[in-house]
This record gives C-alpha cells, structure tokens and sequence, in this order.
C-alpha cells in the first residue's frame, strides 16, 4: 500500500500547491486544507504502515510487544490536525471579512491594505 | 579585578540617574571612577615591576572554552593606566564642555561603557573575550561619534568608523578561529608556550593578514586611515579620549599583544614595516593641508599610529622601547592638544585655524597648557615627546633601509613641530583674528585638563626614570615575549639623533611660519579626495545600497503566489538533488510492494485521489467542499485501517466540523472563477505536478529505508510502568510531550479568540452589504 499512499501524497501535494498559488482567495483555502491532509498523510506513511496493530496494549500486558504501529508520528498527527483545523477556522472567517470589506475575492487586488471601498 | 573591569558598565548604567539629580555636580562623582581605577590599577606596578603576570580566571561558557580570563602583564598595565587617567581627565572636562546638554547623562553612560569595553580589551587573555570587548569599543564608539544625532555628518561619520572597524572585528575573530585551530586553545598566555607552532602552521599567512586587518582598520592604517579624520565630527572629549589616546591605540596594543607570538617572521616584517612608515607619510602629509584643529590633530594621529605599527613590525628591542614610550607620550601630549583644540572651538566657536588669533591674552591659563603639550609634540628637550622622538630616530638608524626611514621619520617630526604650533601656538599669538565670539577663559574644569597633561609631559621627561623602570621596561617585556636589558633614556650627548632632532625642529619651525602658503601650495595637488580609500568606502557603500534595493525588489514583490512559487521550487530543487544522489532502492519498493494491497484499499486511495482531482476543477464552492471533506473522510479510514484509530476519531471529528463551518461561512460567496491567465495556470500546474512527483518518491525513498528507531521501544517499555497509560499515542501526548499539547491547546484558543472577535467585528462593508 506504501506506493499507493505515495502516489496519493503526491497527489495531494500537486493539487495542494496548485491551489494556493491561485488568485482565488478561497481556492487557497482549499488549497490549504488539502496540503494539510498532504503533510499529515506523508508523516504516516513515512512512519511505516502496519495493520491491525495499533500502539495499544492488552489490559494482560505490561509493555506494548509484537509489529505494532508506530506511536510516533501518530501522536505528530493528532497534533496536527487540530492545530490545522484552528488555522483553518480563522482562515475562513478572516476571508469571510475581507470579502465583505473589500468585495474581492481576487488576491491580486488585496495588495495594498488600504480599504477601497 | 572582574568588578575594576565591570565597573564601567555598572557606573555607566547610572550616570544618567546621577546627572538628573545633581546635575553639573556629577560629573565630579564620575570622575571619582577612572581616578579609582588608576589609583587600583598603580598599587600592581610593584608586582608587575618584579617580572610577575598576574592573572585572573572567572568562567563564562566554559563547555565552548571561553572564558573572562584577564592577564595583567606590563602591556597591558601601561594601557590600562593609560585609560583610566586620559579616562578621569576627559570625565572632569566634558561635564564643562557638555555643561547643560540635554543628552549629558547618556553621554557618560556610554563614555564609562567604553572605558571599560577598553579596559577588557586591554586585559582580556581569552581571544573570545577580547573580541566581544573589541567589538564593544567599535560600538560605544559608533554611539559617541554620532551623539550629536540630529547632524547628518555626525550620523554617516560614526557608520563610517563603525563599519570600517566593525569589518576589521569581524577579520580578527576569524583570526582567533584560526588561532584555536592550530593551538587549541583561546589563552593568548598559553598560545606564547608554543609560539613556534603558529608560525610554523600553513595557516600562519592567513591568521597574520586577518589579524593585520582588524589591527589596521582599528589604528587607521592605510588604506583605513580616512574615517579617523572623520570620525572628528564628534564632541572634543569623545575625540581626545578615543581618537588620541585609546582606542585608536587598539590595534597597537594587538600588534604589540601578538608580536612574541606571531611576529618575528619575513611576513611580519616585510608587511608591517611598510604599512606603518606608509601611514606614518601619509598622516603627516595630509595633516598639512588641514586647516581645522581638530582634523590636523587626526592626521597627525594617525601618523603616529603609523610610527608605532612601524616600530612594533621592527620587533628589536630599541624600537619597541621607543614604541612604548612614544605610546604614552603621544597619549598624553595629543590628549592635551584635542582639549586646547576643544577649548578654543568652545569659547571662540570656530576651528579653522586661519581664523584664530589673539587668545593668549584672553586665556594665558590655557595658553600654558597649549604651549607645553606642542612643546612635548615638537619633541623639545625636556619633554617627554623628546626622549620617544630619540628613540624613534635610534630605531630607524638601525633599520635595515636606515636612510628611507629616517628621512621619512625626520619629515614626520617637522610635520608634528608644526602641527604642534598651528594647533597650540598660532591661535594665541597671531596678529589678526575673526572670531565668532569673544574668547574667555574656560572654567577651571577645562583648562585643568590640558595643563596635567602638559605638566606630566614635562614632569615625566625631566625624570624619565619614573616611567622607565615602573611601566616602559615590564611593557617591552610583554611584547617582546622575553626580557631584555635595555638602556636608560637619559642626555646622550652630541649625536647624530639629536642632530636629526634639530633639524626636524628647525625645519618644523620654518614650515610652521610660512604655513598659509605651504598648505595652500599643497592643497592645490591634492587628488585624494577623488581617487583614494575614502572615495572607494563611499562607492562601495552606494553599490551596496542599490544591490539591496534590487534585491528587496526582486524577491518581495509582495504577490502571495510569487513567493510560494520561489518557495516550492527551492524546495523541489533540493529534494530532488538530494534523491537523485541517493542510491536507494526505490525501484525495487515500487516493484515488489504496489501488489501488496488489498481491494478497499486501493477503493479508498483512488477514491482519494479523484476527489481531489474533482476539488482543484470545481467551479462551484459547495462541490469543491464536499470533494474536500471527501478527502478527509478517506484519510481518516487510512487512519483507520493502518492502525492509527485515535487519528481516524479525531480527522472525522475535525473533517465534519470543518466542512460544516466552510458551508455555513462560505455559502454566500460567488462561484469559484478562474481568475489567472491560462499561461500562468498551466506554468503553476506543471510546477504543482513536479512538487507531487518528488514528494511521492520521497514518500517511497522513505519507506525504502527506514530502520528501526530507538525512540519508539522507550515509549513501548516505559507507557505503562511510567506514566500508566495502556494507549500509547495518549500517554506520548498528555504526558512524555505533555508541554507540546499545552502549546497545541494555547493555538487553539488563540484562534478560538481570533474566529470570535471577527465574528463580532462589524467591517465596513463593500458589495455584500449586511452580513
């Protein structure tokens, strides 16, 4: 699976990177969420992918045994996608204000900070 | 010893406090501190007399081998003794010529600052700490020459000496660097043990000119010798005191420092001679077609600088004899001549020498002072400016070209018998003058100055014994790096040296009555200005500028998209450099592993992949929205089926929340519009592809070499019997990283505030009218 989930970061990456480079305020948005699955899905396939076992022990153990999953960048992850999801949230209501005061969604003419309207 | 050499900082830190509460008054309490500190630094004459080196040791950062370690030896006791008495005189003085200024109180502050930043410099055995305090000096100084802030001359002039200085700083702790290099260690006393060893190293030619650099841009040596005479734009202590008798002496003193353990070499030689008799020409020439006080005693400064640099790349025991005492003689003579420039700039307000006349009958206490300092200057007999200018002459009639040197050296003494009268003579006993104001005499707290100056001038020569034995002997000791007997300056007698001497003052005393026309003929052939150091500094300074602009202009263009696409293609230039020098077998990963997949997998990963594909196209808002939660949704189930189902809770939670709050925020706004050109999307995709490509094969270069980390079987081991917690990813995050998740919980209420307060912002608005 470790080809396919390289393929689909990579997929990922390009329509990620495409989008924030476009002039469409919200496109980047997108483009934002989309790089940041990007990253979380590139840190979790280069940790190794194992079925079936995650890094939880049996209420019988003392210490995790056997191929589990790595806690690692799981833990990285979890951090990451809440932290992504903060970013994203006041990304959306900041566009949302700067569409309404400049009544633009065009970044190329967001350049100034002066309001126009 | 730490709290003599900090104590600069400490008083300085509360001079402006002392300033405001007492006002003039304080100046007298400041001056309490160098006079203290000379007073500390003379009860170690004794010892030092007796051959000792006294050292001190405080640690600093001692896993890096730096340390305060401070090294008393006859070298540095003469420049420290030096420091503090120029140091007390110009803190009496200026509270007199700055009586009332506004800035009186920083002024101290960073005059105290640099005594002591000089005082480490002197002292400091360790090269680390020697460097920060040299670097300390170029930037209290920077402060001092520009503390007249609101003239643009004083601002670029004090740029000038710092950025000349600075760069020569910058040389000499690559120097250091080296030094460490070949002998391990930063002690300059441990490095005199093996001194052979530098010498002797393939990187000796370069420690030498990094070394020569920062001693030449610090001392004015040509081709550094143009910001001195600038660096006249500051006030007349600042001059006298760092221009005259310290700092300028810096480079000296490194010289002099390094001389037993670098010096003694052809390279030495055959580059320090030359530098310092060039620069001792050049200041004498340039000083005679001045005709500001102040900038004729630069020039002649800085010709003297020269004739120490010379003196010291000799290296004999006769020319560092008379280096050392030339040192202080010209210390305490060119001291005195800044202040007596200083008070007539004060109470005539004018320098321009071919102004002033008449003064003597206004000011005969400052008349005394002026005439015994030129007379030091002019090296009469029994001053003490006679027994270095003897020593001067001695030297250079052994030197190995004797008759160039002495010429040269006999026109530097003429040079400086005139300079002398210009600046101390002339403006008192000319016929006519055209002053500005009518001259008074200054109060006794400026003309004191110059009068001790003058009197230990005369004082130290009738009876050069005092300073032979006490500080000169043990000084040649230290940079000669043995002892040596050397002979007691006394009358020698009917020689040629005093034959020299007198004709450099007879034809000093010629020049200096035809002066006007001397130095008009003179300056008529001056090309300086056009060609030399100084106008390439300006250049160089200006090309420096316009490289900034473009530059600025080039990679901040302030378009978001330009930059993110310097960013990724960077980025994708490294990544795939470094994989193609890879060897890894990622050919052998993609062959053998693609087939180790099961169907919903690969259902999910295509799944993935087409509706990120359907989010790029969309072209309205709420299809790209759900393509987008989509791929949310099939990574959180990669989550789920490669073990990981903390990620797979958490991404269903946040992808459902997300696609609720893009819906409910968003929904409003137009269709999404393509808005670039189709040339520069398509350049953006196949940028966009090639980032993916190499991403992928990093993915897969990854993978195909990943081994086993020790980190994981800690966290495995230590879960439960640590931090009792079966579930291992919640234990790394609430405890073994608990202070990550603290600043991960802080993020997210900063943006929870943040997605509030814009909520509740009323924003002008544009087209959308209410919100």
């Amino acid at each position: 699976m470790e080809v396919e989930l390289a393929v689909a970061v990579g997929g990922l990456y390009a329509a990620g990177i495409y989008l924030v480079m476009r002039r469409s305020i919200i496109k980047l948005i997108i483009g934002l969420s989309l790089l940041g699955h990007a990253a979380n899905l590139l840190i979790f396939t280069m940790g190794g992918l194992v079925r079936g076992q995650p890094p939880v022990m049996h209420p019988w153990e003392t210490r995790l045994v056997g191929g589990f999953a790595d806690p690692i960048p799981e833990a990285l992850i979890l951090t990451a996608i809440v932290i992504g999801f903060g970013v994203q949230a006041f990304a959306i209501v900041l566009i949302k204000h700067t569409y309404q005061a400049t009544g633009t969604e065009d970044l190329k003419d967001l350049q100034s900070s002066d309001l126009t309207s | 010893m730490i709290y003599a050499l900090l104590a600069g900082f400490a008083v300085g830190l509360l001079a402006p406090v002392a300033v405001r509460a007492l006002r003039d008054r304080a100046r007298w309490l400041i001056t309490l501190l160098p006079l203290g500190l000379f007073t500390y630094f003379s009860h170690y004459v004794p010892r030092i007399q007796s051959g000792e080196r006294i050292f001190f040791h405080y640690s600093w950062l001692p896993d890096l081998e730096i340390g305060l370690s401070l090294c008393l030896d006859g070298l540095s006791l003469l420049f420290a003794l030096l420091i503090t008495v120029v140091g007390a005189i110009v803190c009496a003085y200026s509270g007199e010529y700055l009586s009332g200024h506004r800035d009186l109180g920083r002024f101290y502050a960073t005059l105290l600052a640099f005594m002591a930043s000089m005082l480490g410099v002197v002292l400091s055995d360790n090269l680390i700490a020697l460097f920060v305090f040299w670097e300390l000096t170029s930037v209290t100084s920077y402060v001092l020459i520009g503390f007249d802030h609101e003239r643009e001359a004083a601002r670029s002039s004090a740029l000038q000496a710092l950025l000349v200085t600075g760069l020569g700083g910058l040389t000499l702790l690559a120097a250091f660097l080296l030094m460490k290099q070949v002998t391990g260690t930063f002690e300059t006393s441990a490095m005199l043990q093996g001194a052979s060893q530098l010498t002797a190293s393939p990187l000796y030619p370069a420690i030498f000119f990094l070394i020569l650099a920062g001693a030449a841009t610090k001392s004015a040596q040509i081709p550094f010798h143009f910001w001195l005479p600038n660096a006249m734009e500051a006030p007349t202590p600042v001059s006298t005191y760092l221009h005259a008798a310290t700092m300028v002496k810096a480079g000296v003193y490194l010289l002099a420092r390094f001389s037993p353990i670098l010096g003694g070499t052809e390279l030495w030689q055959n580059w320090i001679i030359p530098l310092g008799a060039g620069t001792m020409v050049t200041g004498a020439w340039l000083a005679l077609v001045q005709k500001d006080l102040k900038r004729i005693l630069a020039c002649t400064t800085v010709s003297a600088l020269g004739i120490c640099v010379l003196l010291i790349g000799m290296g004999t025991p006769t020319s560092l004899h008379a280096c050392m005492l030339f040192l202080a003689a010209h210390g305490l003579y060119k001291g005195g001549l800044f202040l007596v420039a200083g008070i007539i700039d004060h109470e005539t307000g004018t320098r321009d020498a071919e102004d002033l006349g008449r003064l003597g009958r206004a000011m005969p206490l400052t008349c005394a002072a002026a005439f015994l300092t030129a007379l030091s200057s002019a090296g009469v007999y029994p001053f003490l400016g006679f027994i270095g200018k003897e020593l001067l002459y001695e030297s250079t009639l052994n030197a190995s070209l004797p008759f160039l040197f002495t010429s040269s050296a006999v026109f530097t003494g003429m040079v400086f018998v005139t300079m002398g009268g210009i600046v101390a003579v002339r403006p008192f006993f000319r016929g006519d003058a055209q002053l500005p104001k009518i001259p008074h005499e200054p109060p006794p707290g400026m003309w004191l100055g110059p009068l001790v100056f003058g009197s230990l001038g005369l004082l130290l020569g009738l009876f050069p014994g005092i300073l032979h034995s006490s500080l000169i002997v043990p000084a040649v000791h230290a940079s000669l790096g043995q002892s040596v007997a050397l002979e007691h300056p006394a009358w020698h007698g009917w020689d040629l040296k005093l034959l020299l001497s007198i004709g450099s003052l007879l034809a000093g005393g010629a020049v200096f009555w035809k002066w006007s026309i001397v130095r008009k003929f003179l300056a008529g052939w001056s090309i300086f200005r056009q060609v030399g150091p100084a106008a390439l500094y300006d250049s160089s300074l200006t090309l420096l500028e316009v490289i900034a602009r473009r530059q600025t202009r080039f990679f901040q263009s302030g378009r978001l998209n330009i930059y993110l696409l310097t960013v990724v293609l960077t980025a994708v230039a490294f990544l795939s450099w470094a994989l193609s020098r890879d060897e890894l077998s990622v050919s052998d990963l993609l062959l053998h592993r693609w087939r180790d997949v099961r169907l919903y997998e690969a259902i999910i990963a295509v799944v993935l992949l087409t509706s990120t594909v359907i989010a790029v196209k969309a072209d309205s808002l709420l299809v790209a929205i759900v393509a987008l939660g989509v791929v949310g949704y099939s990574v959180a189930l990669v989550f789920l089926l490669f073990s990981a189902p903390d990620l797979a809770m958490t991404q269903f939670a946040i992808e459902t929340l997300s696609v609720i709050l893009l819906m409910l925020v968003l929904f409003r706004l137009p269709r999404l519009k393509n808005l670039s050109r189709r040339r520069n999307r398509l350049r953006d995709g196949i940028i966009a592809l090639s980032a993916g490509a190499v991403t992928a094969l990093l993915v897969l270069a990854v993978n195909a070499s990943r081994g086993g980390g020790k980190i994981v079987t800690f966290y495995a081991e230590n879960s439960l019997v640590l931090a009792k917690g079966r579930n291992v990813v919640n234990v790394i995050l609430v405890d073994f990283r608990g202070f990550d998740t603290l600043g991960e919980i802080t993020v997210l209420t900063v943006a929870a505030i943040g997605v509030y307060s814009l909520v509740k912002l009323r924003v002008p608005s544009g087209e959308e009218g209410d919100r």
